[in-house]
């Protein structure tokens, strides 16, 4: 009997996913909005995992590893785009003040 | 469930609620460390150690960083000696601690060899998981580091911007 059944697994991947989403549709700062993108790629990634436990296959780990090079380049050009719109002269951080294409 | 699982489940449930519904972003980023941590002890629990172990090193040690490197870039308003002393408050950091503690604390009960009570499962090894990666999905991993090289590009193009602008 593993600590984890597959079932648990799905049901706090979801959880966890549902916290990120809420985090991403309900908080503008763009800061938060990263981190919850960030919480949902976790979740993504320990569905992987557990999957990976559940059959016992490696490409579990594999992919993990691939969504952490995905998380790292998100969150790299995500920090890059809020250090430059700061660098504007934007006042505040806030998402929707974004919405114009203009500089 | 066992209740070491749970244990570590509700502190990456509680980590995640608590990230989103911060005002201030430092205190999301320690409270983001202390999910990650949470879930790396969840991997280790599913068998996946060198899962866990790459969690720990790269979100919770790079990628956190990047984020406080920005944070402290941003610098919205306070003077440096106000805001350092409100980060050193125990308010922002007793929170993030105590899940941290309850992650640490169930570390130190694991590695008793006394406390036979954690059901083993069957690891996926470091060793495993390097021979699937560069055996079956060599293609992902030249693919990977595309998007790496992408993504490097993109931020010091994006950098670079800035600095001419001003």
């Amino acid at each position: 009997m593993p600590v984890f059944s597959f079932n648990d697994t799905l049901l706090l991947a979801t959880v966890l996913f549902s916290v990120g989403l809420a985090g991403v549709l309900v908080r503008r700062n763009m800061i938060f909005m990263l981190m919850s993108l960030d919480i949902m790629l976790n979740a993504a990634a320990l569905v992987f995992v557990g999957a990976g436990a559940r059959w016992h296959d490696a490409a579990g780990q594999v992919m993990f590893l691939l969504i952490l090079a995905l998380a790292a380049v998100e969150t790299a050009v995500g920090l890059a785009i809020i250090l430059c719109l700061h660098a504007r002269g934007r006042p505040t951080l806030d998402a929707d003040t974004g919405n114009l294409l203009q500089g | 469930m066992h209740a070491l699982a749970l244990l570590a489940a509700s502190v990456t449930v509680i980590g995640a609620t608590m990230v989103i519904t911060r005002k201030v972003a430092v205190h999301a980023v320690l409270y983001l460390v202390a999910t990650m941590l949470g879930l790396a002890a969840l991997l280790v629990m599913l068998g996946g150690s060198f899962a866990a172990m790459l969690e720990i090193i790269i979100y919770a040690g790079a990628i956190m960083v990047l984020f406080v490197f920005v944070i402290m870039m941003l610098n919205l308003g306070q003077p440096d000696s106000a805001r350092e002393k409100e980060w050193l408050r125990p308010h922002v950091w007793l929170g993030p601690g105590v899940l941290a503690a309850i992650i640490c604390a169930e570390l130190l009960y694991c590695i008793v060899p006394l406390s036979d009570s954690v059901p083993s499962v069957v690891p996926i090894t470091a060793h495993d998981v390097g021979l699937s990666l560069f055996g079956r999905y060599v293609l992902m991993v030249e693919l990977a580091s595309f998007l790496l090289l992408a993504g490097l590009v993109a931020a010091f193009h994006i950098g670079r911007n800035r600095v001419e602008d001003r």
